[in-house]
């Protein structure tokens, strides 16, 4: 099953890169740099999936105490993280050539960096804490408590700042992107969304393996 | 007993055992106040660019202390199993969370209020009309940081790394709280009409909302050990 899952992200990967470096047509400002959109945009989406089941398998854990909810809340939590690590890196080699900065203290990119530090935060408390039960029931708690605080983090840094261009995707009105590029987009999406999954499952598995060495 | 007279004898158990040890008290002030000559020190003795950073300074001064003190509102209970103690207490333990973090809401008042008294004094401010709204920013500014400051001690008082962990924990989850504060101290110093800051009032209620609900929710997750 993980197994097939990953083929899945194989083959939905070499369809990405295919349809964003290929099929995609050539931006007329930004030139081919602008392909670095269809790794950078998909993967703050998965990121922010991943951080949403990271906060359902906290909640779950806090109610049933099952090891696999905290085990899937470990794994999401950490691979949403990856995935915001490389919005953040993809983001300052796209804004280089175009911004002409590798970082601004615009609100997106500052909402994004408190959230990564905020997810950061998390992993060193699991790794802070010996005892795996505890450490389970802290990072539920801190998993709920970070994933509230997203919403306040994105309206608190938009309003004390503002420059990024206004979301491509989800906003009122109709998308002014080409059906080529958002086409691009979204199987991109798909791919690194399987592939944010398979890394998921193959991290509990570890987890899992871990704990019954350990045990 | 009834919730709110639970919660009413841990805030006084901890306001007590503060007035006979002012240790954190006591400590927090130095603090403060050896913070105060920092800022004066990196900054210079340039009055524009001091007028400037002030909201920010000030709210890094309470940040700063609230990271001290806050960080041991649950080492007292490690000793003489007190924490023992808290677990067998009868009914709701998220009363215990109330108690913790009405008590630790005034002393860091307390504090704030010494510490903006001495700003003023120091860097030679005249707070005189934004002296209402200041003090209203401060209870909800500081509200947020107890609240989430009183459920990430108690997460952290069993860990051996607490004094790393506890800021590490604190400082990204309230920069919105940070933001906001700053935001509208900075316009109320700038004598600026409180409407004029509305989203930031809103921002800092919402935040303080869901802190103090999510920290009622969890506790006793926390509170087993």
């Amino acid at each position: 099953m993980v197994k097939v899952l990953g083929w899945l992200a194989v083959v939905g990967i070499a369809a990405g890169l295919t349809m964003g470096s290929a099929v995609a047509p050539r931006e007329v400002t930004q030139g081919n740099v602008q392909r670095i959109m269809y790794l950078h945009v998909p993967a703050v989406w998965v990121a922010y999936l991943a951080f949403i089941v990271g906060f359902v398998a906290s909640v779950v854990y806090l109610a049933r105490r099952r090891d696999t909810a905290d085990r899937l809340a470990h794994a999401a939590c950490e691979v949403g993280t990856v995935f915001l690590g490389v919005n953040i890196a993809t983001g300052a080699i796209w804004g280089k050539p175009t911004w002409g900065t590798w970082w601004t203290w615009d609100a997106r990119l500052t909402s994004v960096a408190v959230v990564f530090v905020m997810f950061l935060a998390y992993l060193l408390l699991r790794q802070a804490v010996e005892d795996p039960e505890r450490g389970a029931r802290y990072a539920a708690v801190l998993g709920i408590v970070a994933a509230l605080n997203i919403p306040l983090v994105h309206f608190s840094v938009y309003w004390w700042r503002t420059l990024h261009q206004p979301p491509s995707l989800l906003k009122p009105g109709t998308s002014a992107m080409p059906p080529s590029i958002l086409a691009a987009l979204l199987i991109n999406f798909a791919a690194l969304a399987l592939l944010g999954a398979y890394f998921i499952a193959r991290r509990a598995r570890v987890l899992a393996a871990e704990a019954e060495a350990l045990a | 007993m009834r919730y709110a007279r639970r919660a009413l004898i841990v805030a006084w158990k901890d306001l007590v055992v503060e007035r006979r040890s002012k240790e954190t008290l006591n400590a927090l002030l130095f603090f403060s106040l050896a913070l105060l000559f920092v800022f004066q020190f990196t900054l210079g003795p340039d009055r524009e660019r001091l007028a400037a950073v002030l909201p920010g300074v000030l709210w890094l001064g309470f940040i700063l202390s609230g990271v001290l003190g806050l960080g041991r509102t649950f080492l007292v209970e490690r000793d003489n199993d007190c924490w023992e103690a808290l677990l067998l207490a009868p009914g709701d333990k998220s009363a215990v969370y109330v108690g913790k973090l009405a008590a630790s809401l005034a002393l860091m008042l307390v504090v704030e209020a010494i510490v903006l008294a001495l700003f003023t004094l120091f860097f030679n401010v005249d707070l005189g009309p934004a002296l209402p709204g200041l003090a209203l920013v401060i209870v909800l500014g500081t509200l947020g940081i107890a609240a989430v400051g009183a459920l990430f001690a108690a997460m952290t008082a069993q860990v051996r790394t607490r004094e790393l962990l506890f800021p590490v924990l604190l400082l990204p989850v309230l920069v919105p709280v940070l933001l906001g504060t700053v935001k509208a101290t900075e316009a109320l110093l700038l004598r600026e009409p409180l409407a004029s800051v509305a989203h930031w009032w809103q921002l800092l209620v919402a935040a303080d909302v869901v802190y103090v609900v999510a920290g009622l929710l969890t506790f006793d997750v926390l509170l087993e050990g």
